[in-house]
């Protein structure tokens, strides 16, 4: 059999090779002699078939058949047999495979070999892949190597020792007696290596911690030994660029970091090396920046004192003006990490943070933009909002969403008067209007209903936005709202912020119907257009246009504007008498506190704690409190909580700030008697339209195109569920529980939780109260949105929790009567 | 560090050294999502992104990426100086490395990978070092057996 070609002829071979086909065919008549020559037990090539092997590996091709070779290479007495073989095996052969275990007494000889590179190998391959066993078998040849006074070996062995740590905390301790010397080395690659080993244990045992800070008293040595590099000359040995040993420097000051962490002494001691480094560093190169960020960063961390902190935010302020982008963005990430605390001295910088704003990297843009609407406060609004509207009309179309929600929020926070709050809502709508929250849009007409002495403002400034642009329906669902509601005002031309414009009512009309026909309204668009004309028969004039309008509509295909039209219809000819009443201005809405902490915004940049979705559907008994629910989530890397809320003195977090207010807005608390709307109601039903028009904004309606549901009915405890169908987002489904109580006693403490299937989220808002009363004298209702992209089968499962007659009720059950239509 | 990768501009694979463990399908995923993601990248972007839950760090040097994974508390800027500092070592053992150099010689680019760093963290900051104990152990190679322990 002819000897197996070299590494480098099969290299240059398979490079030759002009097509993926051709390619392939070559690999396989190559693994295919590989795989004989194994089979005949050759040692003398088998190192070079194994390298072989490992190329193929990293193109992309199986080489499992090459794993147990691996294992005869390591025993080999050859130093190149074991070189390849130990490369072999960390490719090869994670701990996942069965073969793994096989080389753990192989490394054991290893360890203890004559020979420091063979040590070497056997270390690096334990410190990199080895599995909980192996480690808990050689963990003591380990720790022997780490007291050996070759400090080639006993650099190795203490990151071997980090990962025996990773892989098997409760070995820690036995490593503790070998680290009393290990920072009094000379040898560099052995002090760094002995700061990583000291730091992952201090992280990892608050025990081990205190004992290093008081019994070893690290800090000190610490000190002692960063001063050294500082001071010390020019070493060609370590020199960076200037600076002696940076890695070192940088692994010192994290761990100085973890020491000084509040504990007073230990900062104090650290104070004025950190001060030295911070002052003393040069920042012409990233080097010198890569130390100074570490140094910012344990002075934010420790217990540090003012002056020293002034002086991390100023370093991270020329950070922003770097010319290099790298330093850019790692200063305003660190100044979002500390700007909760040190709110002020960041404050000084926000005039740069704010030129971020323009930078042309999408992460520093996204960075700079959370930076941003963290420093608004009441002084600078004004100012920060030029900017950030600025942004807004600039910014790609993955930052207008957050944006607009941030800019919304900052607004009702600190808006200076009632006229700059709308003049900025209608800015946003205007420039951003498709990416806005579908919840946005009930919030700001309940923004403009309280602002009463604006209304006049309001319906002509957004009735002028209509003319230019009906293609943002957030936008054109408010401005037909507000036309409804303050048509009067328009046509009386009654503005006084500004020029009032001269428009008639057929004007008014034109504009509404052409929503209403135009293709770029939305079926919820067309529902708030008719609605307004309707109202306006009460606020304008020429009603018979109005009639012949509503009439059009009764035998619309569309089911939702047909029914609407019917009803209105009937409102005209039986119910007359009615319709000033029931179409008269809103009264203003109560707006429950909600508003929770300072924290403006939070982005897509912070991830939430993942949840494990060990079952398909699983529930949880917690309380009600939680904000962030184990309901099943979506596995995987993109992972949104469910953000269960509680009653509206309870703020969310993660994000929930503007959905909380929804939450409280969309359903009424209280008094007012909301049975569960019937599906398709008869013309003569006054109090479906009382539904619609009095206290809970229109938006709530239901769609008749869904028909509502029982989804639970069991002693006495009724739930339905109604649907809508979320805007613009048409794989959000929204439901509308509505739970009812027949018996005599009242449910209290009532709470229901909800899961779905994987590919679902699940998203539940505050419930209008928590008590379900006897007798059918009210109902509780809760809104859930379910986003189902892949549009499977909707089902879900329901757990309800309360307090009936003094004893404690748990239920679960399944819903999967959900009608085709809530899903596809 | 969880990993690094060297990748040329085409996407082709040169290196991967994995120090967390995961199986050689969820290896290959992320390595063809991250280098997708890398190389649609603009050249005046910054060397950080956040990608799933890891902050990435990664650098171009003529044709070959380097690209690494570090965890959340890891300093980024020194994570580049990490890169360099590899590269200048391929540079003074190869003579003016190309990518070519890594191509036929990777086991090489493992073995002087594997004396700079050890389970993800730097084991040696001395140029001087690594570069020495490469070349004891290139020399022993040419001895025939090893003696027994």
């Amino acid at each position: 059999m002819p000897a197996p070609i070299r590494l480098r002829e099969l290299i240059r071979t398979i490079r030759t090779a002009r097509t993926q086909a051709e390619e392939r065919e070559m690999i396989q008549k190559e693994c295919a002699a590989i795989r004989s020559s194994f089979r005949e037990e050759d040692n003398t090539y088998r190192c070079r078939n194994v390298a072989k092997l490992l190329y193929m590996h990293m193109l992309g091709y199986p080489a499992h058949f090459g794993q147990l070779e691996c294992l005869k290479l390591i025993a080999s007495q050859k130093f190149t047999d074991k070189r390849i073989g130990y490369l072999g095996a960390m490719l090869l052969l994670d701990e996942r495979q069965d073969v793994h275990l096989l080389m753990t007494n192989c490394i054991k000889n290893d360890l203890n070999h004559s020979t420091q590179y063979v040590q070497g190998l056997a270390l690096c391959t334990l410190g990199c892949m080895g599995s909980s066993e192996m480690c808990r078998d050689l963990a003591g040849e380990v720790e022997k190597l780490l007291k050996t006074s070759n400090s080639y070996l006993r650099k190795k062995a203490a990151l071997c020792a980090v990962h025996v740590i990773r892989k098997v905390p409760e070995l820690m301790e036995m490593f503790l007696p070998a680290t009393k010397n290990l920072l009094s080395e000379k040898n560099h690659g052995v002090l760094h290596t002995s700061v990583v080993l000291l730091t992952e244990m201090c992280e990892r045992s608050p025990d081990m911690l205190l004992h290093f800070r008081k019994v070893c008293l690290l800090v000190p040595q610490l000190v002692r030994i960063l001063k050294n590099l500082i001071m010390s000359g020019y070493s060609p040995e370590h020199d960076v660029s200037g600076i002696s040993d940076p890695f070192l420097q940088v692994r010192i000051l994290r761990l100085l970091r973890i020491l000084g962490r509040s504990d007073d002494d230990s900062s104090e001691a650290m104070n004025d090396i950190l001060a030295q480094v911070a002052t003393n560093t040069e920042t012409s190169k990233n080097v010198g920046n890569a130390i100074l960020y570490e140094t910012v960063l344990t002075i934010m961390d420790i217990k540090s004192e003012s002056g020293l902190r002034v002086l991390a935010i100023n370093i991270l302020g020329r950070f922003l003006l770097n010319n290099d982008k790298n330093i850019r963005y790692v200063a305003l990430t660190s100044l979002l990490k500390t700007v909760q605390t040190d709110h002020n001295a960041v404050q000084r910088h926000r005039s740069t943070i704010v030129d971020c704003l323009k930078d042309l990297d999408v992460s520093i843009k996204r960075r700079a933009m959370e930076l941003s609407f963290a420093l608004v406060n009441g002084n600078n609004i004004r100012g920060m909002m030029k900017e950030l509207l600025y942004f807004l009309d600039s910014c790609d179309p993955e930052f207008k969403a957050d944006c607009a929600s941030g800019v919304f929020l900052a607004a009702e926070k600190y808006a200076p008067s009632k006229r700059w709050h709308i003049d900025t809502i209608m800015r946003v709508l205007t420039t951003a209007g498709s990416y806005v929250r579908d919840d946005s849009v009930p919030n700001l007409i309940q923004l403009i209903t309280n602002s009463v002495e604006m209304h006049a403002y309001t319906v002509q400034r957004l009735y002028k936005a209509l003319l230019d642009d009906i293609s943002q329906q957030p936008l054109v669902q408010v401005s037909s709202w507000c036309i409804g509601e303050y048509g009067d005002l328009l046509v009386s031309g009654q503005c006084e912020e500004e020029e009032p414009i001269q428009v008639t009512e057929d004007e008014v009309l034109d504009v509404l119907e052409g929503l209403l026909v135009s293709n770029l309204s939305t079926p919820v668009t067309r529902g708030y257009s008719l609605t307004a004309i309707m109202k306006l028969s009460t606020r304008f004039s020429s009603v018979n246009r109005i009639k012949k309008v509503v009439s059009i509509y009764s035998s619309s295909i569309d089911v939702e504007l047909q029914q609407r039209a019917v009803e209105y219809n009937a409102l005209f000819k039986k119910y007359d008498h009615m319709r000033p009443a029931l179409l008269e201005r809103m009264p203003i809405m109560e707006k429950t506190a909600s508003n929770g902490p300072t924290e403006i915004m939070q982005t897509n940049g912070e991830t939430e704690p993942s949840v494990p979705d060990t079952k398909h559907l699983p529930l949880v008994t917690q309380p009600a409190n939680q904000a962030n629910d184990l309901l099943d989530l979506l596995g995987g890397n993109d992972v949104v909580p469910v953000i269960q809320t509680t009653l509206p003195t309870k703020p969310a977090s993660a994000g929930g700030e503007l959905l909380d207010l929804l939450g409280d807005l969309s359903l009424t608390g209280g008094p007012t008697v909301v049975p569960a709307p019937a599906p398709s109601v008869p013309v003569s039903q006054p109090p479906f339209l009382l539904d619609g028009l009095s206290s809970q904004p229109l938006f709530n309606d239901t769609s008749a195109a869904i028909p509502p549901m029982t989804a639970y009915s069991k002693n006495g405890l009724k739930i339905e569920f109604t649907f809508e169908r979320a805007n613009p987002n048409p794989n959000i489904a929204v439901i509308t529980i509505h739970a009812t109580n027949t018996t005599e006693a009242d449910m209290t403490e009532f709470v229901f939780q909800a899961a779905v299937p994987k590919t679902f989220q699940l998203q539940l808002l505050s419930p209008s109260s928590n008590i379900v009363p006897a007798l059918n004298q009210g109902s509780v209702t809760q809104v859930i949105r379910v986003l189902n992209p892949q549009k499977q089968q909707l089902r879900m499962r329901v757990k309800l929790t309360y307090t009936h007659k003094g004893s404690p009720v748990q239920d679960l059950a399944e819903v999967n009567n959900f009608p085709p239509q809530s899903w596809q | 560090m969880q990993f690094m990768l060297l990748f040329s501009r085409q996407g082709k694979l040169r290196l991967q050294k994995w120090y967390v463990p995961l199986s050689d399908k969820e290896r290959k995923k992320i390595s063809r999502d991250l280098v997708q993601t890398i190389l649609a990248r603009k050249p005046k972007m910054c060397s950080f992104l956040e990608w799933r839950d890891l902050k990435i760090v990664y650098k171009r040097y003529a044709s070959l990426y380097f690209c690494c994974a570090v965890e959340d508390q890891d300093n980024e800027l020194i994570t580049l100086e990490i890169i360099h500092r590899y590269v200048e070592l391929l540079d003074k053992y190869f003579g003016s490395v190309c990518e070519l150099d890594i191509i036929f010689n990777f086991e090489k680019a493992y073995f002087i990978l594997d004396e700079f760093l050890l389970g993800g963290e730097a084991q040696e900051t001395s140029k001087k070092n690594v570069l020495k104990a490469i070349e004891q152990a290139d020399l022993l190679q040419e001895v025939r057996l090893l003696t027994d322990p």
